[in-house]
């Protein structure tokens, strides 16, 4: 009895420890604007590298969402007479909700697994430390590059997205389940309107801060704990930042809409 | 702090959390010499670079450098201090996504306000320092191992530090390069009056480049001294690392079997 009290203490006490690592992890991140080297040009690197690269597959993702939500939309709401709203239900549906939510969870799998791979890589071949001991601060040459870029990357990634899906979703609705045109982007032109942009946005930049702070804090933490660096430790910290980055983000998610709405 | 003495040890403990790995280390590296730190894996000589490169905290008085406490710097002073010093890793630690040369200008790049030429022209010298000046473009995957840690070695020597720290030098080169390394430690102690602290289990290396060697053993100092004192020390596990003498009671077949039928039993 004793021992499961100790061990769910030293549990509670490691959480506790990491959440404050965690939140020091993100001011560090922030100080770096301030220090040396200078950031711009590796910072638009991260955004090539965060944003065009991702464009591909959130592309594909927003067609086939928009697609799957003309079909599943027609078929609701002609159950209702009401399938001259489908541009408003696809159009509102991305906008608010599934373009920030699916392109965070693409740019999550793509890019955040990459960044805690490479920055776990760095960890276990001593080159963070190599940077400590050339007197650069590890997060103003790594981190800051890679928060920023995801700042202005992920709301980028997620207008391209709901642009994307609503052409999916006008290609099967109108192309091929005969739709009026007109009626669909009516309905998408009366429905969506600059609170719905925003909440879209505020959701997509509160998720990129999101996957950038746990995706690289993972990567940057890979076997400190253990005291083993190794192949083992950049696996299970990039496993760890895909996991805890998706659920942060389905969580946040939900609270940001509930503050919103 | 005795003069020629540029850093310090004193009363050194150190952890992994609840693990003690030092025990009450004590010596002196004296400056303008080459100190040699050697030990079998697992003595703690990693553990003592780590604290004096500053990667490892350590506690108040323990470590002095220069008249100054180690354990006491601000983050400032860290810094400044690191900016007096060169660090050649293991593995060499070069950043994959960049080019030889822009590895080795890297500090150049954030410590000064060099034109780009210059910071060119100073790469390109310290490269041909080591022998890799017609390597400039290779990306580090391009590199062999010797290679690589030549190259880390031009980067750590790049803001011409007082103080160079290496770490196994020879460890996976080839006995030519590995003397070409051990030449070039004696050269820039010789020509430039570095401070060289070298950690390495590599006897041979070790007796060519000391002016001062600390042997160590599970986390204590055995003997410090010369190489002729340590070559004549009274201490027995100081002649069995000299002598490459393996620990009796471990290997053995016998042995070998008691302990498997043993565990085998359980």
């Amino acid at each position: 009895m004793v021992n499961l009290i100790e061990s769910l203490g030293a549990y509670v006490l490691r959480q506790v420890f990491s959440a404050g690592r965690l939140g020091l992890f993100f001011a560090f991140a922030i100080r770096g604007i301030f220090l040396p080297p200078r950031k711009f040009w590796p910072t638009v690197k991260q955004i090539e590298f965060i944003g065009t690269k991702s464009l591909v597959v959130i592309g594909f993702t927003a067609a086939f969402t928009g697609m799957v939500l003309a079909l599943q939309g027609y078929h609701t709401l002609t159950k209702f007479g009401s399938e001259g709203w489908l541009g408003s239900a696809i159009g509102l549906s991305l906008i608010r909700e599934l373009g920030p939510v699916l392109s965070a969870l693409m740019v999550t799998g793509r890019a955040g697994s990459a960044m805690a791979a490479e920055i776990g890589i760095m960890r276990i071949e001593e080159q963070i430390d190599a940077l400590e001991c050339m007197a650069i601060d590890p997060f103003s040459y790594l981190i800051t590059p890679r928060f920023f870029a995801s700042i202005v990357a992920l709301p980028l990634l997620t207008a391209f997205n709901d642009v994307i899906g609503i052409m999916g979703g006008y290609m099967i609705g109108v192309g091929l389940l005969g739709v009026s045109g007109g009626a669909f982007w009516d309905g998408l032109t009366s429905s969506v309107d600059w609170s719905d942009l925003y909440m879209g946005f505020v959701k997509s930049a509160c998720f990129s801060v999101i996957i950038a702070c746990v995706c690289t804090y993972k990567g940057f933490y890979a076997g400190v704990d253990e005291g083993h660096f190794g192949p083992e430790q950049v696996g299970r910290a990039t496993t760890d930042a895909v996991v805890i980055s998706s659920i942060a983000v389905l969580i946040s998610d939900y609270v940001i809409t509930s503050i919103m709405l | 702090m005795s003069t020629g003495n540029l850093i310090e040890i004193r009363d050194l403990d150190s952890f992994y959390k609840s693990r003690q790995v030092l025990f009450d280390i004590n010596f002196a590296i004296p400056k303008h010499q080459v100190t040699v730190i050697m030990g079998v894996s697992g003595s703690g000589k990693t553990t003592l670079f780590r604290h004096l490169t500053g990667l490892k905290r350590t506690g108040p008085k323990q470590i002095i450098i220069d008249g100054e406490d180690l354990g006491a710097f601000s983050e400032t002073m860290l810094m400044q201090y690191r900016r007096r010093i060169g660090v050649l890793f293991q593995s060499g630690a070069l950043f994959n996504s960049l080019s030889l040369a822009e590895n080795i200008a890297i500090p150049l790049k954030v410590h000064t306000r060099l034109a780009e030429e210059t910071i060119r022209i100073m790469t390109v010298m310290k490269l041909n320092l080591v022998g890799l000046a017609d390597f400039c473009d290779y990306m580090p995957s391009q590199m062999s191992g010797g290679m690589k840690k030549r190259a880390g070695l031009a980067r750590a020597l790049i803001m011409d530090p007082e103080i160079l720290f290496v770490d196994e030098p020879s460890s996976g080169l080839d006995p030519i390069t590995a003397a070409g390394l051990d030449r070039l430690i004696l050269d820039l102690r010789k020509t430039l009056g570095m401070t060289a602290v070298v950690v390495t289990h590599e006897l041979e290396s070790a007796f060519k480049i000391a002016d001062r060697m600390v042997v160590m053993d599970q986390g204590r100092i055995m003997a410090a001294g010369s190489p002729e004192e340590i070559r004549n020390s009274a201490d027995r596990r100081v002649q069995q690392f000299l002598s490459r003498e393996a620990d009796p009671h471990r290997v053995g077949l016998d042995s070998y079997y008691e302990r498997l039928f043993e565990w085998k039993g359980h």
